[in-house]
């Protein structure tokens, strides 16, 4: 085996050493190839021979070999997202580019793929997460309403070509909303509905031959609900909570964060100290501990648990944001034009919402895009030590737990092995969306160009 | 005839950005014959450095020669492999930044990294290139030169770092060193011992130099010949002496018209008049650390009080001490008669309206998202209660008497802006307040020549229109000669020497205002020369300045 490896290694540098003496004799010495070190042509064969691996793992997983195609089942289906979810955010972009105000068009022009797979993603997710159970008619009347103040307010105050722009938005957003009002949920169970007379754990994929049922696209749980519906109504739950308590995070952590930097002396030690001790216990042994203490609260004073927790989640990331914030106010407060302002005699709202806030965008922005990956996953934890979102609500970390043996079977049935996955899944992709899209957002602000 | 060492031809050169290349440089022709010096200069932006580099084959990341050629001593720099500029490099051409503070490693001796060249190029083993090392340092002044080598960057001053940078350059007895502006950074007395170490030591060893500035004095001093870059352009290029009386170009001229602004004298202050702002014995101290010791002078209404003295001299701790941000620890701070509280913070409205201060870095001192209109609309707002159309006529009005055209800027922001404009934009907002006071804090020192020329003629028909006094701090003696009334000269936070600037220019004046006064380049190319006959040569810089 260590021979092979050894033998693989060698013969690859020999490749790239003519790798290297064919592209010198072919361009005629041409400065890329002439002064290309070693390594740089080696890392070159590599990445051909990691490609061509991909292509033949590929064509494996396709195999109409069941016992061969099974192995590779996994690779096969990331590789075939990659390719879709690639295509997709290329569709999306050429869109946005052909429709939509000339700031978007322009928006879209300069967009990466990865940002544009990063909004698309997340626009789906908002789509179901708003849409997934039947809207009620109070709801529609409630937004409409709203949407008629925010124009009249444009009207009001607003540049003309706000108020087109206004009109617009708030005309696609009512028709979207009316359409699926008729349309009904996107889910097509409820989320708690144990449907009769259907089995449980039903493997996902519809096909009969390896246990699923086109009825349920991707199976049934252990106890037989629809695994699609709990996933919509999870985007619902998890997304919707993990989002109140990231903003409620930053809320607390920037205002104070903010706050220390400016003001310095004693506030910002009282503060900095007490979030120190905040920091020194493990977040989520702490998140845990006073989960726990809620959960006796709650039912005596009639709060939902899942109020506790987004305080509770909100509180301890909070810490990190106010480091972040404070150390980024610091860096801010010594300019010159905040001593400008100071000496103009502003007060410290002006100086803190009008000076340091935009200046501090860029980094705040990073972090609000990490912060939600790690308050959604910390949601997840809880969830799935079964203290977070309580049955019978889906939530996607409660989800992959309650599937989670399944994985076992990875080896000689994947779609089984797939159950507890979809959830993770989930997860993940709207982890890497988030990420893609702050990244974006936070070149963009910073000015950064290449 | 002999053959030049290094032989430029039609060298262009392009720079990314916004996803398209720009020209940075359009065809320069270079020659530099061995042992000769050739002064590059022009303002920021005219692609000195880009081509200083280029002359070592090299560009930044981001830029890319993308025609000409560049021969160093027969060799084609631009088509040379990695490993034949590997050989040359360092050994045949070296190079010397404009800060040694950010080039050094600041994690190694001196020394260490002195011997890096000649041990790499296989020239010397370390012993050798250690005392080779102390030899130079001997030869370009530095004191302890057998010590010295052996402490860590941070632990010499910034003159000395940039002699020993020059030492480094030297190691291998290059044929061609780039000095790219080696003195920009330094005090006026610590500029000339590192001018005269370094064109000792180019003499010396007949090394042939390329010394690009934007300082013309100090090209003067430097150069056997001069060549003038604007916006990659080539404007003209001659021997020195030719250069400095006649030059040919009308952008040159204008160039060296920059030194002759000069403000006509005002009248002597009638004895008796209460000072607008008076400072009176002030003591000061950054923790426990005393930093002014019994400052006091007067500033009179619509004149100006420069303050000159080098870095750590106590000057902006002054302005600190004004403006209230830094209470003195003693004395009295007066405007028109009334004692000012100590700190900013107690200060009325009215009182921190009269007093506005304009920063050296215009870019730390514009917020750089707000748009122009909200920078200067701020304290209009703020102080006069103005808004809606009153306040955006009163903008364009301020817009306009700083020369910038109102519909244009309003709705810019401070990174849209070129950095004499940024300046003025610093300037119409403390103008903003309806101050009485102005504090300029080296407001031109960031900025080019001729751009500072007009911010200086700004300043002063600002005052002639408004009445306006500033305090204008500087270390640059041109400056202060054109646009004064009074001098005051501090050293280690104490007042040496303060009266009218007639009085202030003429002898006999305070050793250590002598020693500033003289260590200012002149436009003569013999002015170092006769400085340091003056002097005696064994004297200059440290040894001078000890001896206060």
């Amino acid at each position: 085996m260590i021979l092979w490896i050894a033998a693989t290694l060698i013969g690859m540098g020999a490749l790239a050493w003519a790798f290297r003496y064919a592209g010198q004799q072919i361009t005629n010495q041409a400065p890329k190839f002439r002064d290309m070190p070693f390594g740089v042509a080696y890392g070159y064969v590599l990445a051909a021979f990691c490609l061509g691996w991909l292509v033949w793992a590929y064509m494996q997983g396709r195999s109409s070999d069941l016992a061969t195609a099974n192995k590779f089942f996994f690779l096969r289906i990331g590789i075939e997202g990659f390719i879709i979810f690639a295509i997709a955010a290329y569709l999306f972009r050429l869109a946005g580019r052909s429709i939509g105000t000339a700031w978007t068009r322009k928006m879209f022009r300069e967009m990466p793929l990865t940002a544009a797979f990063g909004i698309l993603i997340i626009l789906i997710y908002a789509f179901v997460a708003i849409f997934a159970g039947q809207i009620p008619a109070k709801f529609i009347a409630y937004s409409a309403s709203l949407g008629l103040i925010l124009c009249i307010g444009l009207f009001l105050v607003g540049a003309p070509e706000k108020r087109v722009q206004a009109i617009g938005i708030v005309a696609v957003a009512f028709a979207l909303t009316l359409a699926m009002y008729f349309i009904g949920p996107i889910a097509p169970y409820g989320q708690e509905q144990i449907i009769p007379g259907v089995a449980a754990n039903i493997t996902p994929g519809g096909d009969p031959a390896l246990g699923g049922n086109p009825d349920f696209p991707l199976g049934t749980d252990q106890i037989g609900r629809d695994i699609l519906s709990r996933l919509i109504y999870g985007a619902q739950n998890t997304v919707g909570i993990a989002f109140a308590t990231t903003f409620l995070a930053f809320l607390l952590g920037g205002t104070f964060g903010f706050l220390a930097a400016t003001f310095g002396g004693w506030l910002d030690q009282i503060l900095s100290r007490m979030v120190d001790v905040l920091m020194a216990i493990p977040s989520l042994i702490f998140a845990l501990l006073l989960m726990t203490i809620a959960s006796v609260w709650a039912p005596r004073l009639g709060i939902p648990l899942t109020v506790f927790m987004v305080l509770i989640i909100a509180v301890i990331d909070s810490t990190r944001v106010f480091r972040l914030s404070r150390a980024v106010g610091q860096n801010i407060v010594v300019m010159d034009y905040i001593e400008a302002a100071k000496l103009r005699g502003e007060g410290f709202g002006y100086i803190i919402f009008k000076e340091i806030l935009p200046n501090a965008t860029a980094p705040l922005l990073a972090e609000f895009g990490l912060r939600f990956c790690f308050v959604f996953l910390t949601i997840a934890a809880l969830s799935f030590l079964g203290v977070g979102i309580q049955p019978p609500l889906a939530d996607w970390g409660t989800m992959v737990r309650d599937l989670a043996g399944f994985v076992n079977y990875a080896q000689f049935a994947p779609m089984a092995a797939t159950a507890p996955l979809l959830a993770a899944g989930a997860i993940a992709l709207l982890t890497v969306a988030v990420n893609f899209v702050v990244d974006w957002m936070l070149h963009k602000s910073s000015g950064l160009k290449e | 005839m002999i053959e030049p060492l290094l032989k430029m031809r039609g060298v262009k050169i392009e720079g990314r950005s916004d996803d398209k290349w720009n020209p940075i440089i359009n065809g320069v022709n270079l020659t530099l014959n061995r042992g000769e010096v050739l002064g590059l200069i022009g303002e920021s932006g005219a692609g000195k450095s880009t081509l200083g580099l280029a002359a070592m084959g090299y560009t930044r990341d981001g830029v890319r020669i993308s025609g000409g050629s560049v021969e160093f001593d027969g060799i084609d720099l631009l088509t040379a492999s990695a490993a034949v500029k590997r050989d040359l490099l360092g050994k045949r051409i070296a190079y010397v930044a404009q800060s040694a503070a950010a080039s050094f490693n600041p994690a190694h001796r001196l020394i260490d990294q002195h011997v890096e060249a000649p041990m790499q190029h296989g020239l010397m083993d370390r012993s050798e290139s250690e005392e080779d090392g102390m030899d130079l340092y001997r030869k370009l002044r530095l004191p302890n030169p057998d010590e010295i080598g052996f402490r860590y960057p941070h632990q010499v001053s910034g003159g000395q770092l940039q002699r020993a940078m020059t030492a480094m350059a030297m190691s291998c007895r290059p044929d061609l060193i780039i000095f790219d502006e080696p003195t920009t950074a330094l005090d006026v007395t610590t500029q000339i011992e590192v001018l005269s170490a370094i064109r000792d030591i180019v003499t010396r060893f007949r090394t042939a130099a390329i010394y690009i500035t934007h300082d013309l004095a100090v090209v003067a001093q430097m150069s056997d010949r001069i060549k003038v870059l604007l916006k990659g352009d080539e404007v003209e290029t001659s021997d020195t002496r030719t250069m400095l009386s006649a030059p040919t170009e009308e952008y040159t001229k204008s160039l060296w018209a920059v030194r002759s602004f000069l403000r006509p004298a005002k009248p002597a202050v009638v004895t008796g008049t209460v000072p607008q702002l008076s400072i009176k014995n002030v003591d000061a101290a950054y923790g426990d650390t005393p930093v002014l010791h019994d400052v006091s002078f007067d500033m009179h209404a619509g004149r100006t009080v420069a303050v000159v003295g080098e870095s750590g001299s106590g000057k902006s701790t002054t302005a600190r001490c004004i403006t209230g941000l830094l209470p003195p620890t003693a004395g009295q701070i007066l405007l028109e008669g009334e004692e000012l509280p100590a700190s900013y913070k107690k200060r009325s409205k009215d009182q921190l309206r009269q007093i506005q201060m304009i920063y050296q870095m215009a870019d730390t001192a514009l917020n750089p998202r707000m748009s122009i209109g909200q920078i200067i609309g701020r304290p209009v707002q703020f102080y006069l209660g103005l808004t809606g159309a009153a306040k955006r006529k009163r903008v364009d009005q301020l817009l306009n008497q700083i020369e910038l055209e109102p519909s244009e800027y309003f709705n810019r922001l401070p990174s849209e802006l070129s950095g004499g404009q940024k300046q003025r934009i610093g300037i119409a907002r403390a103008l903003a307040a309806e101050p009485k006071f102005i504090i300029c804090d080296e407001v031109t020192s960031a900025l080019d020549q001729l751009v500072a020329e007009g911010i200086l003629r700004l300043l002063a028909d600002l005052q002639d229109d408004l009445g306006l006094s500033y305090m204008f701090i500087t270390h640059d003696l041109a400056t202060v000669r054109a646009i004064a009334d009074e001098v005051v000269v501090m050293k280690d936070g104490r007042v040496v020497e303060q009266g009218p600037k007639a009085e202030m220019f003429t002898p006999p004046h305070h050793a250590y205002t002598d020693l500033l006064l003289s260590s200012v380049p002149e436009m003569d190319p013999d002015w170092l020369t006769n400085v340091l006959k003056e002097r005696g040569v064994d004297n200059i810089g440290d040894a001078a300045v000890d001896k206060m």
